[in-house]
């Protein structure tokens, strides 16, 4: 057994095993669908939205809190904000992917807004409980 | 990434603009506008449950020159955003990829959108003023 020690591949590594963790990490199509299901969901939630606040272009104060207070009101809004929170997050994280070179600052953004949008669903949500529940 | 020299792809200043270029950035720019507004619909209902002078607050601050621009923007934003929403998904579904429609898939955004825009700050107007 006299194999030179340059006659040996410098990689014993399976290419494989190599390859593995470099390709797609499979969560390409999650993230594309629930951008759409959350769009689908936006366009009635959005539309209702705009018609809600129209509703309430001239309200007063006690006014205001008690159309946010009705039950389907406040349903609707929790249901709007996190979905436009989410959808938020699934785009600006698109924009990050496709503008920002630099990895630290790539990885910082898409965790801040993360932060950000789970921040502002329980701020949000908690606002509408608070309203709805008379607190 | 940066560091390679390799020739670059044409881009967009190499093309003559063509409708479908504009749709496809504004639906981006417009995204992360309505992302900057969620913050807005977040203070109008913090303020709201915060109480009357914070509520109040808030209106001042939305029906100021400055924040009615804003929402102008954010309503043009919103029903822009919509529009070719709905139209992406429409092309999500494998129609309207005919260069005939997708041209003028891209107009009905843009144009929808704006005529939305005016009926509804029409209504704000007309309906005495906002805030």
């Amino acid at each position: 057994m006299s194999t030179n020690a340059k006659d040996l591949p410098k990689d014993l590594q399976n290419p494989l095993k190599r390859a593995r963790g470099l390709g797609s990490a499979q969560f390409g199509v999650g993230h594309w669908w629930t951008q759409r299901v959350t769009a689908a969901g936006l366009i009635l939630l959005g539309l209702w939205f705009v018609v809600l606040v129209l509703g309430l272009l001239h309200a007063d104060y006690a006014t205001a809190r008690a159309t946010v207070a009705k039950p389907w009101n406040a349903v609707l809004l929790v249901a709007f904000i996190v979905t436009a929170f989410w959808h938020a997050v699934l785009g600006l994280q698109v924009v990050i992917e496709d503008y920002v070179h630099t990895r630290w600052k790539e990885i910082f953004l898409m965790v801040a807004i993360k932060f950000l949008a789970v921040l502002g669903v329980l701020a949000g949500a908690l606002a509408v409980l608070r309203i709805a529940l008379g607190a | 990434m940066a560091q390679t020299q390799r020739p670059l792809s044409p881009h967009l200043q190499i093309y003559k603009w063509q409708v479908q270029m504009v749709t496809s950035i504004l639906h981006r720019a417009t995204g992360i506008a309505l992302a900057v507004g969620t913050l807005m619909v977040l203070w109008g209902l913090l303020s709201l449950a915060a109480g009357e002078d914070a509520f109040n607050q808030f209106k001042v601050c939305t029906g100021s020159p400055l924040g009615m621009i804003l929402m102008i923007g954010w309503t043009w934003a919103l029903f822009y955003h919509l529009c070719n929403g709905i139209r992406h998904l429409i092309q999500d579904a494998g129609a309207g990829y005919a260069i005939a429609q997708f041209v003028r898939s891209s107009w009905l955004s843009i144009v929808i959108s704006l005529v939305l825009t005016l009926l509804v700050w029409a209504y704000v107007l007309t309906a005495g003023g906002a805030a």
